[in-house]
């Protein structure tokens, strides 16, 4: 045990490892606090499309040689996302149809296009790090952090200062309607804080696992806890507790960051379903 | 106080969805103090001229007049039961509360004064023990106490019903509609979309019955009752009110 805490003690001294904890923890708690309006919006399947999505942006990003991808893939997403809401709400074409058919096209064309133009010699490697999160996590730049910490601020004062008004649209979107409140304004505003999240926790694990980063704290949190703010309170706690727990113990055993710390968020959502169970029982 | 004044007029609406004509030719009006009684098959358009009224959707053709000092957002809506509340983790005051958000404008929190009337209006249906308990463990009848202490927060002058007893049992149904007599002798206006042709005819003061795309009457109860219309759907409905 002594030992195992002198090893991480050793690690946190190296840059590239505080990087990660920071960037990674920031991410987790913007997905939490998301979240919970996610999937009480029946909006889950935009993140899940959207990841998708993202991950075509970054193979043509890639193919292209773009040395920034986020130039590419983040405007990409951010429309995507503004598209998607605008599908799911019109009655005629099925929402979730719609969903399906970009985020499996785009997950088609991005692979394809990286078999097809890469220069690599490990594709599967590539496209595989690029699904389920790689060591980008370990290597991001000084740079890179700080874009992260400043976007990340901004979706956190977004979240306070809308608080209340996210919680009618997200509640009661037709009495809130009626009440005055542009409730089209706040579900772009989700929108677009959804996909900017999305493409920030890419890094972090990857497109694949991306949507359980989203869910399951918040379902979670909703298993046991009874009002609104209480249930965004504790998803965002279980979030970041899990995303630190992951990230050690993927440094330590040396496991794949995204799915380590999507395993604690499953831990964490059974032992809160146990919980429900005996709170009812 | 003889002649009230006219808070909403619909004048020659039709209404429906992308080019498809639900309902046409509405023509009512609704004066301070007033309880309209909506009458009408499932799916004659009910809910589509509540979305009309609130100004959620904007008539095909014809109007929709506000007048009394009734601006948009200042109707009070108890909407029919929507799926997502069902599971929603939120609490009885955090609810009521969401109904003062039209009068925060771009402030993001409650002030003192909201606070205190979302307090006035849970003490006024009766449900201020019930601040702290989560909404979707509460019975029909208190969510529907909730919604309409919402709806009270949002406007004092006039209130939109959409079939608020459904799925209560018939004592809680009574209870409800007793509550939103009383407020209507307080002086609120409501507006009731029902499927419950005693209740329209035991508390309502007019009635606007729609069916077969088009308004079929409208004008007070008793006219309604004296109505061909009238007669007939009591009758089909089976209601025991004698003449
Ligand atoms: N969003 C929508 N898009 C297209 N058509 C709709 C929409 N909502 C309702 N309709 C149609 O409009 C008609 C009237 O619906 P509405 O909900 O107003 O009926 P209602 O009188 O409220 O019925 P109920 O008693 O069941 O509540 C129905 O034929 C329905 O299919
Ligand atoms: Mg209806």
């Amino acid at each position: 045990m002594v030992e195992l805490i002198e090893k991480l003690q050793k690690y946190f001294t190296l840059p590239f490892v505080q990087y990660a904890m920071i960037v990674g923890l920031l991410i987790a708690l913007c997905s939490s606090l998301l979240g919970v309006t996610l999937v009480l919006k029946r909006f889950s399947f935009i993140g899940d499309g959207l990841s998708h999505v993202a991950f075509g942006a970054m193979a043509v990003a890639i193919v292209a040689g773009i040395t920034n991808q986020m130039l590419i893939i983040m405007p990409v997403t951010v429309a995507s996302a503004i598209l998607l809401l605008r599908t799911g709400q019109n009655t005629k074409i099925k929402g979730d149809a719609a969903v399906a058919m970009i985020s499996v096209g785009a997950l088609a064309l991005g692979y394809m296009l990286i078999n097809i133009f890469s220069k690599s010699a490990n594709v599967a490697g590539d496209v595989c790090s690029t699904l389920f999160g790689s060591t980008s996590i370990l290597t991001l730049t000084k740079l890179e952090v700080q874009l992260c910490i400043a976007l990340a601020a901004v979706v956190v004062v977004l979240f306070v200062l809308f608080y209340n008004k996210l919680f009618a649209v997200t509640f009661d979107e037709s009495f809130s309607k009626a009440t005055g409140v542009k409730s089209d304004i706040y579900n772009l505003l989700i929108a677009i804080v959804t996909a900017v999240i999305i493409v920030l926790a890419m890094n972090l694990v990857g497109s694949l696992l991306i949507s359980a980063l989203i869910i399951f704290p918040a379902l979670s949190a909703m298993r046991v806890f009874k009002s609104f703010l209480s249930v965004i309170i504790c998803s965002a706690v279980i979030s970041v507790v899990c995303a630190a727990v992951g990230l050690m113990v993927s440094i330590l055993m040396s496991t794949p960051v995204g799915a380590t710390i999507v395993s604690a968020d499953i831990a964490v959502f059974f032992i809160f379903w146990i919980i429900s169970l005996f709170k009812r029982g | 106080m003889s002649e009230r004044e006219v808070q909403i007029s619909c004048v020659g609406c039709s209404l429906g969805y992308e080019g498809e004509t639900v309902v046409s030719d509405i023509n009512f009006e609704v004066r301070a103090g007033d309880y309209l009684c909506i009458l009408g098959e499932n799916g004659s358009g009910k809910s589509t001229l509540v979305k009309a009224l609130l100004g959620l959707k904007s008539p095909n053709t014809g109007e929709i007049r506000r007048g009394g000092g009734v601006g948009a957002g200042e109707i009070g809506y108890l909407p029919q039961q929507t799926v997502v509340q069902r599971d929603f983790p939120a609490s009885v005051r955090e609810i009521v509360q969401s109904g003062c958000l039209g009068k925060t404008g771009l402030r993001p929190f409650y002030n003192a004064a909201e606070k205190a009337l979302a307090a006035k209006n849970m003490e006024r249906l009766g449900i201020t023990d019930l601040a702290k308990r989560c909404y979707r463990e509460l019975s029909g009848g208190q969510q529907q106490r909730v919604l309409l202490a919402r709806a009270l927060c949002a406007a004092d002058k006039i209130l939109l019903l959409d079939e608020p007893v459904t799925g209560l049992d018939p004592k809680a149904q009574l209870d409800l509609y007793e509550l939103i007599s009383k407020l209507n002798k307080n002086g609120i206006t409501i507006i009731m979309v029902s499927h419950d042709i005693n209740a329209a005819m035991m508390f309502s003061s007019h009635i606007l019955h729609i069916g077969g795309q088009k308004q079929l009457f409208f004008g007070s109860k008793d006219d309604y009752m004296n109505s061909p219309v009238g007669r007939s759907f009591i009758l089909s409905e089976g209601g025991e009110i004698d003449g």
